[in-house]
């Protein structure tokens, strides 16, 4: 029984991190229906972030992820002016190709700027607290508490505040919302820097739990958060919250009872699954899509 | 108040909207009627700037508007209700009326809900529901609702008729009365000329993009060409 608990308590701390990411796949993709494939990279350049300033400048740890939440911000919403928006009309073929381009070229760049070698990651939140007769990192509480602050926060924003209420109008109809006198622009590049300030904080308490970081890591991650995203119903917060955490569990669970060899199959499994039993995932919404 | 010259709006090929030139002067309900496809909302569309001409001029309150990005329209007091109503549906009614008055102070839209609950008591009772549950009816005057929401000097109005049973439209028209009273200027784009004749002060005819007719709504009412061609007779 206590076995279940420490399994819980493991996978609701990777699926916090795949809920942060989630929530950036969900949101972008509710507002210009676009899967950012960028967006797994974006988390590897927060982690490189921190990283660098932490081992090169011996920059107290919170600072450097701060400023790391304010670098990916900024990236998400450059690469959204540069690529994205001249394509914004383009249809949705050539964002989605432009994505992957958009992932290559960050993690190439990358490589040419610190190699392919993975760099090792100390661990910010050093310390250890007992649950029960196991030892958890404060990494691990951090990470769930953090988590759950900035979801209530970011639910909060999306429901009550002006840009909040923005970027619902412009997610369900663009056109009506500029005639309301929305500046779409503002309110997408907005999106995307939320997106990206939410993929960085991901990213510290990622590399917090793995130690390890290397230019292809957001590959895997991004991926299995948007499984998270397409659990949950993509375009909805809720949803890519509630997807994170049982992407999460579920591989814990799978470690711990099965393999830790079987958790990608798990994870893509579900993917499958979803994809056929209902593709608009827990809280889609089949019939709001555009025609 | 809107003076529109020499419109051009193209489709890829296809030449939607061919030299129109109108007017709306300050106070007036003008309508513009004409079959399906005729290039009513096109033309709507482009003054809102969410299509361009292509040369040709658009202005307001003296203003060259023909390059404005559509979302600074709203401020310049030139609202536009679009086609089939597409009032936000996720978000409950009160929501919507707030996105209306967007670019207005909290203050200001605390004052203007309350107007545009007496305007239409309907939604005032609905205003907590989902915007999506609401009848098309009440959906049409949410509409209207949130279009009022921003204190436009000149509201543009695509099809407000459509879709609805004749009560509602008899309420509806009622309503662009009351409003034009009230001292908003009204562009009306329907299919149904003689209500929207009824109503208006003046009208111009649209046939295939271009404008084939233009006098006071009374005379159109009356003109035999009007009444074969829209009026069933
Ligand atoms: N998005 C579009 N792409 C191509 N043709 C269009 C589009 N929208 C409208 N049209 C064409 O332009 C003409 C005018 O359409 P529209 O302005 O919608 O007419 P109305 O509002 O008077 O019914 C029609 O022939 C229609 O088929
Ligand atoms: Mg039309």
């Amino acid at each position: 029984m206590m076995t279940l608990v420490y399994l819980m308590i493991n996978g609701l701390q990777i699926g916090s991190i795949y809920s942060l990411v989630a929530l950036g796949y969900s949101m972008v993709y509710g507002i210009v229906k676009l899967v950012n494939f960028a967006h797994g990279d974006v988390i590897m350049v927060g982690a490189y972030t921190t990283w660098y300033l932490v081992s090169r400048f011996s920059v107290p740890a919170w600072i450097a992820a701060l400023v790391s939440v304010a670098v990916c911000s900024v990236l998400g919403m450059l690469i959204e002016k540069i690529a994205y928006k001249p394509l914004r009309k383009s249809g949705r073929l050539s964002l989605l190709v432009t994505a992957i381009g958009v992932s290559l070229l960050l993690q190439n760049a990358m490589q040419l700027l610190f190699s392919a070698n993975p760099r090792m990651f100390t661990n910010i939140f050093t310390g250890t607290m007992t649950i029960g007769e196991r030892q958890f990192s404060n990494a691990t509480a951090a990470t769930i508490a953090v988590s759950v602050v900035i979801m209530a926060g970011l639910t909060l924003l999306v429901k009550k505040t002006k840009i909040g209420k923005a970027m619902r109008t412009v997610s369900e109809d663009n056109e009506t919302a500029q005639l309301m006198g929305i500046n779409v622009n503002h309110t997408i590049s907005f999106t995307f820097a939320l997106g990206s300030g939410l993929a960085a904080v991901g990213a510290v308490f990622y590399c917090c739990s793995y130690s390890q970081i290397q230019p292809t890591m957001g590959s895997m991650l991004g991926l299995k958060a948007f499984v998270a995203a397409v659990l949950g119903g993509i375009g909805s917060l809720p949803g890519a919250m509630t997807g994170g955490l049982c992407i999460g569990i579920a591989e814990s669970l799978t470690k711990g009872y099965v393999s830790s060899q079987l958790t990608d199959a798990v994870v893509f499994g579900i993917l499958i699954v979803v994809l056929l039993v209902k593709p608009s995932g827990i809280f889609g919404r089949p019939h709001n899509e555009k025609v | 108040m809107l003076k529109v010259e020499n419109m051009n709006v193209y489709y890829g090929s296809i030449h939607a909207v061919k030299n129109v030139s109108f007017e709306v002067a300050q106070g007036e309900i003008v309508t513009l009627i004409g079959a399906n496809g005729a290039g009513k909302s096109t033309i709507l569309k482009t003054v809102s700037g969410l299509l361009r001409s292509k040369g040709g001029k658009i202005s307001f309150m003296g203003e060259d508007i023909s390059s404005y990005e559509t979302y600074k329209l709203a401020q310049k007091g030139l609202s536009h209700v679009p086609e089939g109503r597409r009032i936000f549906q996720q978000l409950v009614v009160e929501e919507n009326l707030e996105m209306g008055g967007y670019i207005q102070t909290k203050e200001k839209n605390k004052d203007t809900v309350q107007d545009v609950y007496r305007h239409f008591p309907r939604v005032k009772e609905r205003k907590r529901q989902i915007a999506g549950t609401l009848s098309g009816g009440e959906q049409q005057m949410l509409a209207l609702g949130r279009s009022m929401m921003c204190l436009p000097r000149l509201v543009m109005m695509d099809e407000p008729s459509m879709g609805l049973a004749p009560v509602l439209v008899q309420q509806i028209f009622d309503i662009i009365r009351e409003l034009n009273k009230a001292g908003v200027t009204i562009l009306l784009v329907e299919q149904n000329a003689r209500m929207a004749l009824s109503v208006a002060h003046r009208g111009y005819v649209l046939e295939t993009g271009k404008i084939a007719m233009q006098a006071d709504a009374k005379d159109l009412l009356n003109n035999n060409e009007v009444k074969k061609a829209y009026l069933g007779g």
